[in-house]
């Protein structure tokens, strides 16, 4: 049997699961509404933003009101502060397919740019990362969410390949240079998407294992700092 | 207080409530709604009046010499303190669990069906579908059916309080009294009445005294503080405990009173 504090855990993972499976659709949506050139798909993403605002607040204060009145220990305790930041990430994963389905309602209404196919990969890359980091939450997998922390690196170097991309269309076409930063834009606002879903698969790894493994990038390894002085 | 309870009915009202022991004013002009099938918590310092209030509701304070009650407690719309109150009915809707379980020196069984007897049941199997109906209730059937028949007295400190629950229900009131139900209780025990309670809400309104903070925030829907005599503070546990209204609530919840 459960005690009761416990369904209220249980609670919360289902309103975290359900935030998740809604910033997913919208990010996956912004990106058709790109790829289809349909503006009413990109203004339902747009309009859809304000649930994802609501239903943040709505976790938020099922966590603070869970460590108000249960005081959760251990597994429990790590289980809700994780929730905590992953709210935070989700609700700005929210607010980033929001930008991109505004962008791609202007584009949109532009003549047809090349250079959108090459979001193609990019696009799946963040994707997945995203729906990894949620099953990982999902099922507390550890391998899985050491898999989205690898797959980020790919996306930033493909997000500086689409950066070169644009930088020499904007050197050919410089009329279009306003549209061709909506297109950086894009591609910026994917890329941290992946950062935010990198970030939901450390609190995971956090979750899991009680180690807090952010910041742990070679350029910040003190034995290193150590040799050089 | 309509807002508060949007969804629950009330099941108590208590209206400009001033109580006295002799000279002694111990409450304040006290107004508040009890909500049905809801559990509701009394928190304040000792001496601050919660447990005066929670016995004016079953009108217990009545055996104590001198003691004077001005205002109205309605339950169910009724006034309790009407010259017209049965209080033996009144005791037999509003039951009490005390801080020290208290079973009598008989046995589990007897313990049980000793106020369904009074109340007139003799039929042998309808008091056994009672005792035993109430004991599950009270999460102790497992623990003690194969001993009906033993003494009560052999019991833990902690099943002792679950017998006591279990014979306040058989009586079949309709809210429960708890003046801190848990406080002489090891952990473990305290967690069983803690779930104890979340289970039984859904059949009673339940009304809990206790000077364990983190136990009213972990099983009550509402909590009002207490403060020499005044009621300081009433409102919905996670509201109470995450953002309190007044400052006093706040550095009692806080642990900075005083």
């Amino acid at each position: 049997m459960l005690h009761y504090w416990q369904r209220e855990i249980e609670n919360l993972k289902k309103l975290i699961l359900s935030l998740g499976a809604i910033v997913e659709e919208q990010i996956q949506r912004s990106m058709l509404s790109l790829e289809r050139r349909d503006t009413a798909l990109a203004d339902e993403v747009i309009a859809r933003d304000r649930e994802v605002d609501s239903l943040e607040i709505l976790i938020e204060e099922e966590c603070l009101k869970i460590l108000a009145l249960y005081q959760p220990v251990a597994k429990e305790l790590r289980f809700v502060v994780a929730v905590l930041k992953m709210n935070n990430d989700l609700e700005r994963m929210g607010d980033l397919a929001s930008n991109i389905a505004k962008r791609a309602r202007y584009l949109s209404k532009k003549e047809k740019l090349n250079l959108i196919i090459e979001f193609n990969d990019v696009s799946d890359k963040v994707q997945s990362m995203v729906k990894k980091s949620l099953d990982a939450l999902v099922n507390t997998d550890v391998a899985l969410a050491r898999e989205v922390l690898a797959a980020d690196d790919e996306v930033d170097m493909l997000t500086k390949q689409v950066l070169k991309k644009t930088i020499n269309a904007i050197e050919k076409d410089p009329e279009r240079t306003k549209e061709y930063f909506s297109v950086r834009s894009i591609s910026k606002n994917l890329e941290r998407i992946a950062d935010s879903a990198t970030n939901i698969a450390e609190d995971v790894v956090y979750l899991c294992s009680g180690e807090i493994i952010r910041h742990q990038s070679e350029d910040f390894n003190p034995d290193d700092s150590v040799e050089k002085t | 207080m309509a807002e508060l309870f949007s969804e629950n009915k009330i099941k108590v009202h208590v209206e400009n409530m001033n109580f006295y022991y002799g000279a002694v004013q111990a409450l304040f002009n006290i107004n508040m709604d009890i909500a049905e099938k809801q559990v509701t918590a009394f928190i304040g310092p000792s001496g601050c009046g919660k447990s005066t209030f929670l016995r004016t509701l079953n009108r217990m304070n009545d055996i104590i010499d001198g003691t004077r009650l001005e205002g109205k407690v309605l339950i169910d719309g009724s006034d309790i303190y009407s010259p017209m109150t049965d209080v033996v009915g009144l005791r037999k809707k509003v039951g009490m669990i005390f801080q020290k379980s208290n079973p009598f020196p008989k046995s589990i069984f007897d313990n049980i069906a000793y106020g369904p007897r009074i109340h007139g049941v003799k039929d042998k199997n309808k008091l056994m579908e009672i005792v035993e109906s109430c004991l599950i209730k009270s999460a102790l059937w497992d623990e003690v059916k194969d001993r009906l028949d033993k003494s009560a007295m052999g019991l833990s400190g902690g099943q002792q309080q679950r017998l006591c629950i279990a014979r306040a229900l058989a009586i079949n009131p309709d809210v429960v009294l708890m003046d801190e139900p848990a406080s002489a209780l090891d952990p473990k025990s305290t967690l069983k009445i803690e779930d104890l309670v979340n289970e039984l809400k859904k059949d009673y309104t339940i009304i809990i005294v206790t000077h364990n903070m983190q136990q009213a925030g972990r099983v009550s829907d509402y909590t009002a503080f207490f403060y020499e005599g005044h009621l300081v503070e009433f409102g919905a546990t996670g509201q109470i405990f995450t953002k309190p209204g007044q400052k006093q609530t706040e550095d009692y919840i806080t642990g900075r009173f005083g």
